[in-house]
């Protein structure tokens, strides 16, 4: 900690929290929507308490209609508010999609240019709780297929604390996924840190060896790996994305032209993965630089198992980064 | 009985209808010469719904739109020559050429969009009167949609959202008794539109969507619970279209007799009759009403074909927002 700046302890659902707190409070167009958000406190507890503080009509508990609620929030961005919808996990926003793909993505482009759709939707992502194969999806890759959509995956507690005012601001729809793992992730956050940009990748980890890239709830994992990495001798750059669409080619370009060598680590399927499009970009606009071909870690192509050990065995684990890794550095298969 | 209405209000309901009928006559005579492509969803026999519903409406209200939306458009007052120039996909079309026919919107006008969707509209009308509830505006949403959307899922999540929220949405269902090629006999339970809708604690009921008086009767009586009440209200126009579904459709899952026996009950002429009857019409009046929206239709074709075509690197514009917001 640098002498003079504020923290505090504070864990990743509150950091949420404070973040959905602060733009309730400084902007009467903000409101916040979708299944069990008043009441119930939030079926990840992200916003309780704030029924009590900013009432019913700001704090909207829904029916289970995702589409309806959803494509209000649409609706009522398009008319000058600013939305703030909680789809309770990835896993159901498939029951919004139409809403989400045929309408948030496109009205501002089939209108050409008349409308502005400035709707922030959050929601759940991933595997890890042995909640079983509908509940543990990781579908930012599909979603980060469509134009006209951005997508934020805040893995750290700052970019829970400081990602929503930029999105909030941002006149184009917001997808922001909170990993389900990263909730109770405890950290300080630097009071003084402002808000963050919505445009950026972030280096976590400075590395010389190989880049690490990843976004998410697997940072974690790649942090771990990067450190087991340093104890080999092996100094790993960690690259987490933070903004899945559209993507920051430049930071990831960077850091392969230093490092020459790229391991992708993505909680989606591997095929047509995010994973596949950052090496499809590497290998685009800095193939001569690598010393090695991409590697990839991504999930398993199993719907996931509800066992523990079968769910683990099908994310992505630090011991499979730090075995691609000594793979493409020719020191053995590793763990 | 509808009482009838005075000689001028009569002559801008006749307009209204002819200006629909004849822009899309023209549309289907500029289809055949390819200035047209893609899917031209024709309302044809339909106007009657378009023109009294909307007639209902004050100026600051919303109106969200299907795909069948040329007449809506047109009555709402978006400019007729922006109309054709989107059919065109020019520049000047009213989304900029880049919805086409399925997706004509105007900011200033308050239309929010043809949608392609069968459905798709319905929650986008709710966050419109969401919108208006939280900020304390006593606008209206005019939602139209078809009877095909009652099948849809997303026509229950909205009538019980709309409902539960005491949204002011007025859901115009045009219940032309096909949806696509499947006449609604074979594709719903209970064929008792209204009926369903009551079922979310809604005031509902059905009118001849024909009959350009009863419509607008009933949409005046209809807005007005919505604008008063700040509740939702659903309205079933009763309706029928003379043309295919489309373009593309060969039209053969319903007889010719079928189609006529609907003709005999074409809004415009059942109008003319009427307001002839009450002497409020004259031959020299329908010529005059037919003169002046042949003229507009001259005149928004040759705006159209003068139209310019987006240049190619404009392609991937619009695609996120220009600029920031307030």
């Amino acid at each position: 900690m640098t002498a003079g700046v504020q923290t505090t302890a504070i864990t990743y659902r509150e950091a949420l929290r404070e973040a959905i707190r602060e733009a309730l409070s400084s902007d009467p167009r903000v409101f916040l929507m979708g299944e069990d958000v008043g009441l119930y406190g939030g079926s990840f507890g992200v916003s309780r308490g704030l029924l009590a503080e900013f009432g019913p009509e700001r704090i909207r508990d829904t029916p289970l209609s995702e589409s309806a609620f959803v494509g209000a929030g649409i609706g009522a961005a398009m008319a000058g508010m600013r939305p703030i919808v909680e789809v309770m996990t990835v896993n159901f926003c498939l029951l919004a999609l139409d809403q989400i793909m045929n309408n948030a993505a496109t009205i501002t482009h089939m209108s050409g240019g008349q409308f502005a759709v400035p709707v922030v939707i959050r929601m759940t992502t991933g595997a890890g709780r042995q909640v079983a194969a509908q509940h543990s999806h990781s579908l930012e890759g599909w979603l980060a297929h469509i134009p006209g959509l951005k997508l934020l995956a805040p893995a750290t507690i700052a970019d829970a604390r400081w990602m929503l005012a930029p999105a909030l601001a941002d006149p184009n729809p917001v997808l922001i996924f909170e990993h389900g793992s990263l909730y109770n992730l405890k950290g300080e956050l630097d009071r003084d840190h402002g808000p963050v940009d919505i445009d950026r990748a972030a280096i976590r980890r400075p590395g010389s060896d190989v880049t690490l890239i990843t976004y998410g709830g697997t940072l974690p994992a790649a942090i771990a790996a990067a450190d087991q990495l340093a104890d080999a001798g092996i100094d790993a750059e960690v690259i987490d994305l933070r903004v899945l669409r559209p993507l920051d080619d430049e930071t990831v370009i960077q850091s392969v032209a230093r490092t020459h060598r790229a391991v992708t680590i993505d909680e989606g399927w591997r095929s047509g993965s995010l994973a596949a499009e950052i090496s499809a970009r590497i290998m685009e606009q800095a193939f001569y630089e690598l010393d090695a071909p991409v590697a990839r870690v991504c999930s398993a192509e199993v719907p996931m198992p509800y066992p523990q050990h079968l769910e683990q065995a099908a994310l992505p684990q630090p011991a499979k980064i730090l075995s691609e890794v000594l793979r493409m550095l020719g020191k053995g298969s590793g763990g | 009985m509808i009482v009838g209405p005075d000689r001028e209000h009569g002559l801008h309901l006749l307009a209204q209808m002819l200006r629909i009928r004849r822009f899309e006559e023209k549309c289907v005579e500029l289809y055949s010469a390819t200035k047209i492509r893609g899917f031209l969803h024709l309302y044809i026999g339909e106007e009657a719904v378009a023109v009294g519903t909307i007639e209902a409406l004050l100026p600051d209200d919303a109106v969200v739109a299907t795909y069948r939306e040329h007449g809506h458009a047109l009555v709402r007052g978006v400019p007729t020559e922006a109309l054709m120039a989107e059919m065109y996909g020019k520049l000047e079309g009213c989304s900029r050429g880049r919805g086409g026919s399925m997706h004509l919107f105007d900011a200033a006008t308050r239309f929010y969009g043809g949608n392609a969707i069968v459905g798709g509209g319905l929650p986008l009308a709710l966050g419109l009167a969401l919108a208006d509830k939280l900020e304390g505006r006593e606008r209206v949403t005019a939602c139209f949609f078809g009877d095909g959307a009652v099948a849809e899922g997303e026509f229950h999540e909205c009538m019980n959202l709309a409902a539960l929220w005491s949204l002011p949405v007025m859901f115009f269902c045009e219940n032309n008794r096909y949806a696509m090629g499947t006449a609604i006999e074979r594709y719903e339970s209970e064929t008792d539109l209204a009926l369903k809708a009551a079922s979310y604690e809604m005031t509902s009921w059905s009118v001849d969507g024909m009959d350009v008086l009863a419509v607008e009767a009933a949409a005046r009586k209809a807005v007005a619970e919505v604008r008063d009440g700040s509740r939702p209200c659903f309205l079933e126009l009763k309706t029928y279209r003379f043309r295919a579904h489309s373009m593309y459709d060969p039209d053969l899952y319903r007889t010719k007799d079928e189609i006529e026996r609907y003709r005999q009950h074409d809004p415009i002429p059942a109008l003319q009759r009427r307001l002839e009857a009450d002497g409020s019409l004259s031959a020299s009046d329908i010529e005059q009403i037919e003169r002046s929206v042949a003229e507009e239709i001259e005149r928004a074709v040759a705006f159209a074909e003068a139209g310019t075509l987006e240049p190619v690197e404009e392609l991937e514009r619009f695609v996120y927002w220009e600029g920031s917001l307030a």
